[in-house]
């Protein structure tokens, strides 16, 4: 059993914690213009963190226990390349659940 | 196309709406996951409305009933959202002159999907006016936000597992690929998307999560070389 106390200390800790992550930026530059070689780097701050977010859990999926899947890799593929030639963001999402579905039917 | 606030806030709202197809499922499981490790309905809530970071719930709780030392548990689910610092300092470029308080609500509301929304749409739209940029942001977040919670709630009632058949771990690496790809658009977009995901993959077994940063601060490297690489080729070949 999880100590109610504790539980709302890491609830309260982890609420504060992750707003003044979110605000740091946000709140202190405000207006104030940032370098240019920081811009260079935050231009590229969504096409880092996301892929390197997924990336593992595209190769180790935690629902197999972190072993390789054929219908999670065909899947994760899939969305990449309709998400990269169409620039159509659903259309990737459908087609990789389309393509994790099928796949899971036809191996399992 | 967007011409006002209110056009652009409503664009917002659109674009927001398929990501319940992803938001939906994980705040249900997290819910449910909750309940089955003690938690009642209002302490779930509380996590979701305070909290507000899915990755992070689920490692808190997970680490929570793991009996680890509470230090711990809270260190290492605000290193997974060590990401969210990144975020804010890249939507400060867009959204930097806004007046403090709605600052502090785009900090509030500053999620993977709506981060990813804005950043994308800004990148597109670069005549939007500050106003129409802070619209389109609390557009985005109209659906999803308060859907978190609902949606949490609703998990914790159920308590029962929703069945693994519907592989919905997998909703989430979908929906970011799908956001991520359309963005692959330049070669230091490339770089940095490419040498994120190999160091992610080499980094994997760093404690407290910090092969993604580390692989996140490899990839803006990366990008940002790569366009200085790009710009002098460019610069060259206007010269010659």
């Amino acid at each position: 059993m999880i100590d109610p106390h504790e539980l709302w200390l890491v609830i309260i800790a982890l609420g504060v914690g992750s707003f003044a992550l979110r605000f740091m930026f946000l709140g202190l530059v405000g207006r104030r213009e940032l370098p240019e070689w920081a811009l260079r780097h935050l231009r590229y701050t969504a096409v880092s963190v996301l892929p390197a977010l997924v990336a593992p859990l595209v190769v180790w999926p935690s629902a197999t226990g972190g072993q390789t899947d054929p219908a999670r890799l065909a899947a994760a593929s899939v969305a990449l390349c309709v998400g990269l030639f169409t620039g159509r963001v659903f259309a990737a999402i459908l087609s990789g659940f389309a393509t994790l579905y099928a796949m899971l039917w036809l191996v399992g | 196309m967007s011409s006002t606030p209110s056009s652009a806030y409503w664009r917002g709202v659109r674009d927001g709406l398929p990501f319940l197809l992803v938001i939906g499922p994980f705040s249900l499981l997290f819910g449910v996951v909750a309940t089955e490790a003690g938690l009642n309905v209002l302490e779930a809530l509380a996590f979701s409305v305070v909290v507000i970071a899915g990755a992070a719930q689920f490692a808190a709780l997970q680490l929570l009933q793991d009996n680890a030392p509470t230090l711990i548990v809270i260190l290492s689910a605000l290193a997974i959202n060590l990401r969210m610092a990144m975020y804010s300092a890249s939507l400060t470029t867009h959204l930097g002159a806004a007046p403090l308080w709605q600052r502090a609500l785009v900090a509030y509301f500053t999620v993977d999907q709506s981060f990813a929304l804005a950043t994308a749409t800004f990148e597109k739209e670069r005549d939007w006016s500050l106003a129409q940029k802070v619209a389109y942001f609390f557009g985005c977040v109209t659906p999803i936000c308060p859907m978190w919670y609902v949606l949490t709630v609703v998990g914790a009632l159920i308590g029962n597992t929703i069945p693994p058949e519907f592989a919905l771990d997998f909703a989430l690496p979908i929906t970011f690929i799908a956001m991520i790809a359309p963005m692959l658009r330049t070669v230091p977009h490339l770089a940095a998307a490419g040498v994120a995901v190999t160091m992610s993959l080499v980094l994997a077994g760093l404690p407290l999560n910090l092969g993604l940063l580390a692989s996140a601060l490899l990839g803006m490297i990366a990008g940002a070389q790569a366009e200085l690489w790009v710009n002098r080729k460019l610069a060259k070949e206007a010269q010659g």
